[in-house]
């Protein structure tokens, strides 16, 4: 069994050398159980390559990846396509690598709302409806580890709070470490306990307040953009509107394509 | 019962539609049609090959098949040329050296016309044999696989990710392609092999709900256009292996029709039509994709 005190992945000095280039190096990262780590960056900043090493998927060219042996994984690519010659029902979908209990699958679809999707055929699913799935897929394998590259693309702001929610949800029941990519530069869900900002190394690190404050983060940025770094929260003090507003309890509200509340404090420190 | 020699290309036959039924699938799902193509005209060179250097031509036909492999594999790493034109220049290559070796063993009598296109009168007891264990290993080992197969073929990454080894399940199922092709050879002949593999799945496409039941649909698809083409081939006196793949695009056809007939959608505008005459009572039953 996991002992609770030694990391599931470790990397260290990881780095990734293709076409005459590094892709990402100098990675130091370990992840324990019941840790919930977002990575953000640029387009092209390493993030799905640094997560592709904590799976074992690429062998770094210098530097370390352990794994532990044993180790559940559950994993949300980043982009999967089914091929319409292959029959494939969502059930079936769930059980595409391992054949996890009859109600561990129906719990899964309950959880990420999918379950009027059981019988629908996975290519005829929208983007966000197959995000869903994919994500339940991973969740119903009970997994030690959940790496989830840009797990909420294709899916609207009020079901992206809800899946950052159950994510969360999710680490607390499982006590599995996640490993999250977030897909907006500014983004990080609130029960991120680290975050990595990435730009073909880890420019900085620690908890979402400390990197909005960090100089390494503004360089990156650009001043601006650190005042508009926000959290995901769930703290009430907003409702969401069906058409996707979210609305402060004094009444203001968010344009739903500038997303989420900006918290921190942070909002009016930039230069 | 073996006796004659329709039994024996009947047993023969429907053994191997077994196999390539499942199989053919794996081909259509992972795109790989025009490599099991390229295998099949490699295996020409493998017959020319086994003849001049005495080997035993199944055991020839799959050594060619892995040299062809590894040498697209090969040849895709070094860049350069997109995959569908290394295929093309594999395939016709090994084709056409084949047919180079095999004219030039003035020595040897070979009935070129019976590898291209499969030679029922020539199943012996000894072929019948190599299909049931050749058969049996990979359908055995297909079904071991399966799993992890089907994992990689949806996805390489999400497969590996998540501990299934998909590379060596990749690697196996093409030596077992080669093996299936090489002991198809004499039934349906190395330029209609791919067909076999083709269009049973394709035809079992239009019904199946799971991968799975294509696959079983696929075998007993094969298993039907290769009982009724050896019948024609043997009724009309026409080679076997294109009457199988006759046999086969005959049932797809029905396939196909059958399904513009009774598709959900058919059967929706159907009802929709109805009531608008005013058929309100109509009961539809049809819930097409949302």
């Amino acid at each position: 069994m996991l002992q609770a005190s030694s990391p599931l992945v470790v990397l260290s000095g990881a780095g990734i050398f293709r076409s005459g280039r590094w892709l990402i190096r100098d990675v130091d990262l370990s992840l324990q159980s019941n840790e919930i780590v977002t990575l953000i960056g640029p387009n092209g900043s390493g993030k799905s390559t640094t997560a592709k090493m904590a799976l074992g998927l690429l062998k770094p060219d210098e530097g370390q990846a352990i794994q532990r042996d044993g180790l559940t994984v559950g994993y949300v690519p980043q982009s999967v396509t089914i091929d319409w010659s292959m029959p494939l029902s969502v059930t079936r979908f769930l059980s595409l690598t391992s054949k996890p209990r009859r109600e561990a699958l129906d719990e899964a679809m309950a959880r990420t709302g999918v379950t009027h999707l059981a019988k629908a055929e996975v290519r005829t699913l929208s983007g966000g409806e197959f995000q869903r799935v994919l994500l339940a897929r991973a969740i119903a394998r009970k997994p030690d580890l959940l790496v989830l590259d840009e797990p909420v693309q294709g899916v609207d702001y009020s079901g992206e709070i809800a899946l950052y929610d159950l994510i969360s949800e999710v680490r607390d029941e499982l006590r599995c470490a996640v490993l999250l990519i977030s897909h907006d530069l500014h983004v990080v869900m609130a029960a991120t306990d680290r975050v990595l900002c990435l730009n073909g190394h880890v420019c900085c690190e620690g908890s979402p307040t400390n990197v909005i404050e960090s100089a390494a983060y503004r360089e990156l940025f650009g001043s601006r953009a650190a005042g508009t770094l926000a959290v995901y929260r769930h703290d009430h003090d907003h409702v969401h509107h069906a058409d996707g507003r979210v609305c402060h309890s004094d009444e203001a509200c968010d344009d739903p394509h500038h997303g989420p509340v900006p918290a921190g404090g942070s909002v009016g420190d930039a230069g | 019962m073996l006796d004659d020699f329709f039994s024996r290309a009947l047993v023969a036959g429907i053994s191997v539609a077994l196999v390539t039924g499942p199989l053919g699938c794996v081909v259509v799902w992972r795109g790989l049609s025009y490599f099991g193509d390229t295998l099949a005209h490699a295996a020409l060179l493998g017959v020319a090959l086994g003849l001049l250097l005495n080997v035993h031509l199944t055991v020839a036909i799959i050594a060619v098949a892995v040299v062809m492999s590894l040498s697209l594999l090969a040849l895709q790493r070094r860049g350069g040329l997109p995959s569908d034109a290394l295929l093309g220049l594999l395939s016709h290559a090994s084709l056409a050296i084949g047919l180079v070796v095999l004219a030039s063993m003035t020595w040897v009598r070979v009935d070129l016309m019976g590898f291209l296109f499969g030679d029922i009168l020539s199943v012996s007891r000894i072929d019948i044999i190599f299909i049931f264990v050749g058969g049996g290993a990979v359908l055995g080992l297909l079904a071991y696989i399966w799993t992890p197969l089907l994992a990689a073929t949806v996805n390489r990454d999400l497969a590996a990710a998540e501990g299934l080894a998909p590379d060596p399940v990749s690697i196996a199922f093409t030596l077992m392609l080669a093996t299936v092709i090489a002991i198809s050879i004499k039934i349906i002949g190395v330029l209609l092999i791919t067909a076999l593999l083709i269009i049973p799945a394709a035809t079992a496409r239009f019904f199946a709900r799971t991968p799975e039941q294509m696959a079983g649909l696929a075998a007993a698809i094969g298993v039907i256009s290769v009982i009724a083409g050896l019948h024609g081939s043997l009724a009309f006196d026409t080679p076997s292996g294109p009457s199988i793949v006759v046999a086969g695009l005959v049932l797809f056809l029905i396939g196909l029709v059958a399904l513009m007939l009774f598709s959900p959608q058919r059967r929706r505008r159907t009802a929709a039509a109805l009531q608008s005459q005013g058929l309100n009572e109509v009961n539809t039953n049809a819930r097409g994709p949302s």
